[in-house]
């Protein structure tokens, strides 16, 4: 198996584990780290299995440094959001949560 | 300016001035923005024109050709998307520039423009990862306008719809990634080249599409949205529904053409029609249990948006002219809905605001004192229903047509049965509000332009029904008869 094959299967475990995280926790908090878990993951996914056997490849790079942005902003807005829930509500998860 | 180059205005126009009325003073952006809206039709214009003239209009912006660079596609059907969601967007902002609101809530203009931006960019994309990025700043635009109230309610309402969303395009995103691996490629043209009995590919698209189920609120992935529609300010709820569930939509089934040599896609597909059936069921079902108006209202898209998906079993394995009407049936149900759900969520926000009871059974009255308002409420609800001569009734029409056509007849059920639940929740709002000896005698007036906007599009999703000729036959895309050869 080539490094970037290996990185393509931890990718894909940290998908996985992000997952798991996001359905088994209700607190916000926790799910929007198993969110950030999981975009790590996918980033390491569309890098590792691009160029597995093909060498370095600068679009999936490219792409990987928007998708970081995007999980930032993301990141930013569901605190913001989580934060103002938390001050309204005083609850740290959503009612009535599946 | 040749009208390729005139495409990208259509994204730069949008972004412009949601810059600029974050910047502005609060109470100048809602006028500011209706002063920017002609910009935008002035961008559209000479792209309609080149359109027309030598067809479909490609750009690579700056001058990068793929695949490192993105480029715009402007075909029939992005334009004509581009052109409902120009109109739709100029009607909700009348609307809500016209109301006296009493809150600030002029956050929603910045937010409200950098959606318009998103979704013109999702339209003309051609590139999965930069419908990708057009998912994410939707997602976010869609986010803040739903947290805008900032009540307890509308917060987790929006929280939801924040955490559905993330995950949603998460989904597509490690979609992406495969497609990637497996085609050295982004754009969808060059995708359409790939085996799609590929495994990777298999397992790519099948995570692109619960992605994108799950944001366009697919039974039974639609828990978020009733709380998120229903619980935002009218003129947001009548852009969600009206235009932005749609756009995970059309990424699907742009998807779905451009891979379709899957021998797995036709159960797929089945698969796909059956939630529909759910959709359509449950959604109107439970619009019928609503006690408030515009959770009624929000029901109402879960249900119509399972119309949509009974695209994907009429076109797969089916043959040429059953692929044919759903393509028309499917895209008619899509801007019939969009312009009557736009009139319905805007003259359902008119009727809470003159009663001052978000409660259907306040409604009591409302005919005799607002009847312009429940006039536009009915006319939208001709639509949902599907009664002539409405956009909703020929678009049933076609797709009942191609259902027969490629003998599938269990749809026609569906079809049916969810025109008759429509019907049920629609008629149980205009039974309130005939009712006569109101236990109220107070009733607030909402601002003539404000009616006159849910009325706008109310009437608009009535002519549709006779003028779907024209736009129908443009946004035919040469794509479909390559498809159409292979299925026939």
């Amino acid at each position: 198996m080539s490094t970037d094959l290996f990185f393509a299967w931890i990718g894909v475990a940290l998908c996985g584990l992000g997952l798991f995280g996001f359905i088994v926790h209700h607190h916000l908090m926790r799910r929007l780290l198993a969110f950030n878990i999981m975009g790590s993951g996918s980033f390491l996914l569309l890098v590792g299995l691009a160029q597995d056997g093909r060498g370095p490849d600068p679009v999936p790079q490219a792409l990987v440094l928007t998708g970081i942005v995007i999980a930032v902003a993301s990141t930013a807005l569901a605190l913001v959001v989580l934060r103002r829930w938390y001050r309204v509500s005083g609850e740290s998860s959503l009612p009535e949560d599946v | 300016m040749s009208g390729g180059e005139a495409l990208s205005w259509l994204l730069v126009v949008p972004l412009l001035a949601a810059i600029a009325t974050l910047l502005a003073p609060g109470r100048w952006r809602g006028w500011g923005s209706l002063a920017a809206l002609p910009l935008l039709w002035l961008a559209f214009t000479p792209v309609l024109a080149a359109f027309l003239h030598q067809g479909t209009l490609t750009t690579p912006l700056g001058g990068w050709s793929p695949p490192l660079g993105i480029a715009l596609i402007g075909d029939g059907l992005a334009l004509g998307l581009v052109g409902l969601t120009l109109g739709v967007f100029s009607l909700c902002a009348l609307f809500a520039a016209a109301d006296p609101d009493p809150e600030d809530h002029s956050h929603l203009w910045p937010l409200a423009w950098f959606l318009i931006a998103a979704l013109n960019g999702i339209w003309l994309s051609g590139d999965v990862f930069n419908l990708y990025v057009g998912l994410e700043l939707l997602g976010l635009a869609a986010v803040g306008l739903v947290a805008l109230k900032g009540s307890a309610e509308a917060l987790a309402a929006a929280m939801r719809y924040l955490l559905a969303a993330l995950l949603g395009s998460l989904a597509y995103l490690i979609g992406v990634a495969l497609l990637y691996a497996a085609a050295g490629s982004l754009a969808l043209a060059d995708l359409a080249q790939l085996d799609g009995g590929d495994t990777t590919v298999r397992v790519a698209l099948a995570l692109m599409a619960v992605g994108l189920m799950l944001k366009t609120a697919l039974f039974p992935l639609h828990g978020w949205l009733p709380a998120a529609h229903g619980g935002a300010l009218p003129a947001v709820s009548a852009l969600l529904s009206a235009l932005v569930v749609k756009a995970s939509f059309i990424i699907l089934l742009r998807l779905w053409l451009a891979l379709d040599a899957d021998p797995l896609a036709v159960v797929a597909a089945q698969a796909i029609g059956l939630l529909g059936a759910g959709a359509v069921f449950w959604g109107g079902w439970m619009a019928w249990r609503q006690a408030r108006l515009k959770y009624l209202v929000a029901y109402s898209t879960v249900a119509q948006i399972g119309y949509l998906f009974l695209f994907f079993p009429l076109i797969t394995g089916t043959g040429t002219d059953a692929a044919r009407l759903a393509w028309d049936g499917t895209l008619l149900m899509l801007f019939a809905h969009a312009l009557a759900k736009a009139g319905m969520f805007l003259a359902a926000g008119n009727l809470v605001r003159a009663v001052g009871s978000a409660q259907i059974a306040d409604l009591a009255g409302v005919g005799r004192f607002r009847p312009l308002s429940l006039l536009s409420f009915g006319i939208a609800g001709v639509s949902i229903m599907g009664l002539p001569p409405s956009g909703g009734f020929t678009a049933k029409w076609l797709l009942l047509q191609s259902a027969l056509a490629s003998g599938q007849w269990p749809w026609l059920i569906v079809l049916m049965g969810g025109g008759l639940l429509s019907a049920v929740y629609v008629f149980k709002v205009l039974r309130h509000a005939f009712v006569e000896g109101p236990t109220r005698d107070t009733f607030r007036s909402p601002p003539t332009a404000a009616e006159l906007a849910a009325l706008t599009l109310a009437l608009s999703s009535l002519v549709l029904g006779v003028a779907a000729h024209g736009l129908l036959a443009l946004m035919r895309p040469d794509a479909l008869s390559a498809v159409l050869e292979g299925a026939g």
